[in-house]
């Protein structure tokens, strides 16, 4: 009986791999509708420039092109300007000026992709160069150029955020004994999901109906937000997310194209599609991180840590189109505390617009929590090399203990449950952190470069509760819904959105332990508006704390009306029965009971009178708090004297997500998020010249990890299960790609503390460190 | 001005008259319909594209379809073979090899390609068949597996492949 349901805590291999596998998954380039168009887009060369005019008639004299469409033919339908999800505004084509190098100037419509390439070289754009803004801390000074001149405020600052209590801080600092200093920057990313952004727009003339194959990972809000923006009634709109090919945070943003294909399908009246290249994703599409920070630290000289505070520069790019819950303009950058028990904490970040694409936007990262966690990482190091004392030591030292979870961290924060020692001791001895430091040791006595690198990260993840968090005033709640069938098979329905995660695997899994039905006989939908309950989608590690929760709660709410069904057909009292192994049972009498699929067959044939027919739930679940997941992480890296390489030897990450729903998934997980915090650590970065050219604009340049530079990940678990979730679970997507890059950097650094070295900037590229070798005389020839 | 171009499919011939300039991809996709194959970028770097041409990996949105007149193409839509998966396809099932699968289908070509070469191969080399193959959910670790799966599963004569049955709980037991 237990074997077939297969519920939470197994690893169920995934439903949806069957098409996958085969090919014959549905991306968004993979719909083909009658008559469909192709759009494609002329985009700007330069930074910031004014649009003296646009030629278009080349472009409209190619057979088979069907229509430009600029800034001025959306400023007559007043959609020249669409909100962002912060508040502000962002071209969706420019009337008169270009603000970032990439930015969309025109549209071309086309019967063919190749003719609407063509054609994009065919319209013919006049520009006056301007300066452009590219440094932020430059876009702050008084004679600096202005990116926003729509804007009332005539300045490049955007907003002032703080978080915690900064007399308290402050006194902390001045009486402290030991204050460490670190400037860091986190650099600008992109998430280059391997599939880009796209879209298929299709305006019905008859029924007036809008349908958008959109690659997005938040299809609920993105058709209220059509809706208001459009005019169109919201029941005339209808977002799906077919098979998305990687969202990483990159695909909650509305961007430009999927307007302007939406726009030319309404004026055309024919399906547009809309599909990036790969060098407009990467030039284009919203980036993450971009954080200037300068932060300290100040403890006792015994190693107890007291206060942090940290200023920060965040360059915003050209629009504040960053995807953060409306409250939150720095996300929850003020989780900067960490694993540590601090008596206080500050924290004050500046929004800055500068002549670049937008930037803030996730990369696998809950709402800025990779740069919170690198800074305190960092200043931990940074304090442990100052004190002399053991970073491990000194982490244990100050670590928040079990027994004080609930913990009200130093900016606010409840985390919920934790047990940080158990984690770094399993990290430890899994590892051989004993024996790490004595080869250490002896490799440093022969010259040799090994270092080893902590972080005992803390995050923060799954928005809600609704009284704090909301996107554009939409709360953030998640949701389900559950209909089961007479024959004991149901369908679920969920509010989040799958990009890899596994959700038609996992949220059936959640529904066969609470009604006891076999996961193969339980299909997930999702992605879909005009089927699927209203949710906000799936990022910032959310669909598991919010969605997997109203899954059960729903689940939970048919099992009480299926309860009372089995008591009918038991023809006992409805409290005289207990669910136990997956059937509803006659206390201490195993051989009366009924299963979910008798009790399903009964709902629809042979139900209570008085009761209504049928075996379904909704529920709209708002979490009461956010889950706090954590992990220990321990690198081992060796450095080549010769090219300044760093490589990877080993990497220990141990995990607590609290209950794991499907343990391969979460390991699958973790692997993808280590790589992902790996990429930005070693690798990844997008730099831009003064006049605000982009240095990194297709794969060539901007460089994914590959199956070579990745090492093979060793990971663990604690399990410390979340209090208030219905399952005790947490999320987890993200913890990987947040914990692992300080404990790199941690690493590289520890490699080179000997030279003195206390702090290096990621990427950790070879020519960086190349030149730190060569400036300490240890670089090879 | 067109060309004539034929070829077979996974097996099934295919002929157009096509421009010189069409990408071997988009005659796949959009003439012969068969979207497993997918494009991630336009460097030739992501290999989300990868197909085979008389046997040999290609990434083909760096081919043009005139390029490879006459050859002879398999795509993922080909592994599966009277209702059996390839035992690279079951790898990636049974080893978690996937989770958005957008780079699977190009990454299970580059492995069957490897495996006809190099039955046996180390880790290392496997690592460096699919480095031009690149993968942003999986970190790697499984796609290794599930080619060593693939690999072990192939060198059994005796094998059996095991239909895929979604939602069960395989490889635990």
């Amino acid at each position: 009986m237990t074997t077939s349901i297969t519920g939470i805590g197994h690893s169920v291999k995934r439903k949806e791999d069957a098409r996958f596998l085969r090919g014959k998954g549905t991306y968004v380039d993979d719909v083909k509708l009658p008559g469909m168009l192709f759009m494609d887009i002329v985009r700007s060369p330069y930074a910031h420039a004014r649009i003296l005019n646009i030629d278009a008639s080349g472009a409209l004299a190619l057979p088979g092109v069907l229509a430009v469409i600029t800034g001025k033919d959306l400023d007559a339908a007043g959609l020249a300007w669409m909100p962002t999800l912060m508040g502000d505004k962002q071209m969706v084509l420019p009337v008169d000026r270009v603000v970032f190098q990439a930015q969309e100037v025109a549209a071309v419509i086309a019967t063919d992709r190749y003719i609407a390439a063509d054609a994009v070289a065919l319209v013919d754009v006049e520009y006056e160069p301007l300066t452009p803004v590219v440094d932020p801390q430059k876009a702050l000074e008084p004679d600096a150029p202005l990116v926003r001149p729509d804007r009332e405020n005539k300045t490049n600052h955007i907003w002032h955020w703080e978080a915690g209590d900064r007399a308290r801080t402050d006194e902390l600092f001045d009486q402290a004994e030991v204050v460490v200093k670190q400037d860091l920057y986190i650099p600008r990313i992109h998430v280059s999901s391997i599939e880009t952004c796209g879209c298929v727009a299709s305006f019905d003339r008859i029924s007036g109906k809008l349908t958008i194959y959109m690659t997005t990972q938040a299809p609920h809000p993105i058709r209220t937000v059509f809706s208001l923006v459009s005019g169109i009634p919201e029941h005339k709109i209808r977002v799906i997310s077919p098979d998305i090919g990687g969202g990483f945070g990159g695909k909650v943003p509305v961007y430009p194209g999927y307007v302007i294909a939406t726009v030319a399908s309404i004026q055309t009246g024919h399906p547009i599609k809309w599909i990036e290249d790969r060098s407009e994703n990467l030039q284009a599409d919203s980036f993450a991180r971009d954080y200037h920070i300068s932060a300290e630290l100040a403890a006792k000289r015994d190693g107890t840590m007291l206060a942090l505070r940290a200023t920060t520069i965040a360059d915003h790019g050209a629009f504040d189109a960053a995807a953060n819950p409306s409250k939150f303009p720095a996300g929850l950058f003020s989780v900067i505390t960490g694993s540590y028990q601090l008596q206080a904490a500050h924290v004050a970040v500046d929004g800055v617009y500068t002549n670049k694409p937008s930037g803030g936007v996730a990369y696998r990262c809950s709402f800025r929590v990779t740069e919170a966690v690198h800074t305190v990482e960092r200043l931990v190091d940074t304090l442990a090399d100052e004190l002399e004392i053991d970073p491990a030591e000194l982490r244990f030292k100050n670590f928040i203990q079990p027994d004080q979870f609930p913990y009200k961290s130093a900016t606010g924060w409840e985390y919920d449950s934790g047990n940080y020692p158990a984690a770094l001791q399993k990290a430890m001895d899994k590892i051989g952190y004993a024996d790490l430091l004595r080869e250490q040791a002896e490799k440093r006595a022969r010259g040799e470069l090994m270092g080893i690198g902590i972080s005992t990260f803390t995050e923060i993840v799954g928005a809600g509760p609704s009284h704090t968090f909301d996107i554009l005033g939409i709360k953030m709640f998640d949701s389900c819904e559950i209909r089961v069938h007479p024959t004991g098979s149901a369908i679920v329905r969920i509010g989040v959105q799958t990009q890899g995660q596994g959700h038609e695997t996992t949220f059936a899994q959640i529904v066969a332990e609470e009604l006891g039905l076999p996961v193969e006989n339980i299909t997930v939908e999702h992605g879909d508006t005009d089927t699927a309950p209203y949710g906000l989608g799936t990022y910032a590690s959310r669909s598991t704390p919010t969605a997997g929760a109203a899954t059960a709660v729903a689940a939970l709410k048919i099992r009480e009306k299926a309860k009372k069904i089995a008591a009918h057909i038991l023809e006992v009292d409805a409290d005289d029965l207990e669910w136990t192994n997956y059937q509803f049972q006659v206390k201490g009498v195993p051989s009366r009971a009924v299963t979910m699929k008798d009790v399903a067959f009964a709902a629809y044939t042979n139900h209570p009178q008085g009761m209504e027919a049928g075996l379904e739930a909704v529920d709209y679940y708002d979490p009461p708090n956010l889950t706090f997941p954590f992990g220990a992480y321990i690198c081992v890296v060796d450095i080549d004297r010769g090219t300044g390489e760093v490589k990877i030897r080993r990497f220990v990450a141990v995990d607590d997500c609290g209950n794991i729903i499907n343990p391969m998934i979460v390991d699958g997980q973790i692997h993808g998020g280590l790589t992902m915090g790996m990429a930005p650590s070693l690798l990844e970065a997008i730099t831009y010249d003064e006049d605000g050219n982009i240095q990194q604009g297709s794969f060539m340049d901007y460089l994914l990890p590959t199956a070579m530079e990745t090492p093979v990940w060793e990971t663990d678990k604690t399990c410390t299960p979340s209090p208030h979730h219905p399952l005790g679970a947490k999320g987890v997507g993200e913890s990987a790609t947040v914990g692992a890059p300080p404990a790199i950097a941690n690493a590289v650094v520890d490699a080179l503390s000997h030279l003195g070295v206390t702090h290096i900037d990621i990427p950790i590229t070879p020519w960086k460190v190349y030149q730190i070798l060569e400036e300490h005389g240890v670089a090879e020839a | 001005m067109t060309h004539h171009v034929s070829f077979r499919i996974n097996g099934q011939a295919y002929e157009a008259d096509v421009e010189p300039r069409l990408l071997l991809v988009h005659f796949i996709r959009e003439v012969a319909g068969l979207t497993g194959t997918h494009i991630g970028c336009d460097t030739t770097s992501c290999g989300a594209c990868t197909v085979l041409v008389n046997g040999l990996p290609a990434k083909s949105c760096t081919l043009l379809a005139v390029q490879v007149n006459g050859a002879e193409i398999s795509t993922v839509e080909g592994l599966e073979q009277n209702n059996q998966l390839h035992p690279i396809q079951e790898g990636f099932f049974e080893e978690h090899g996937l989770q958005c699968g957008y780079c699977t289908p190009g990454m299970m070509m580059t492995a069957v390609a490897l495996l006809k070469e190099n039955p046996d191969p180390t880790e290392t080399e496997i690592r460096q068949a699919i480095s031009g193959n690149l993968c942003r959910c999986t970190g790697y670790v499984n796609i290794v597996k599930s080619i060593q799966y693939a690999a072990k599963k192939m060198r059994d004569a005796e094998h059996e492949p095991v239909p895929v049955s979604a939602g069960a709980e395989g490889g635990q037991a």
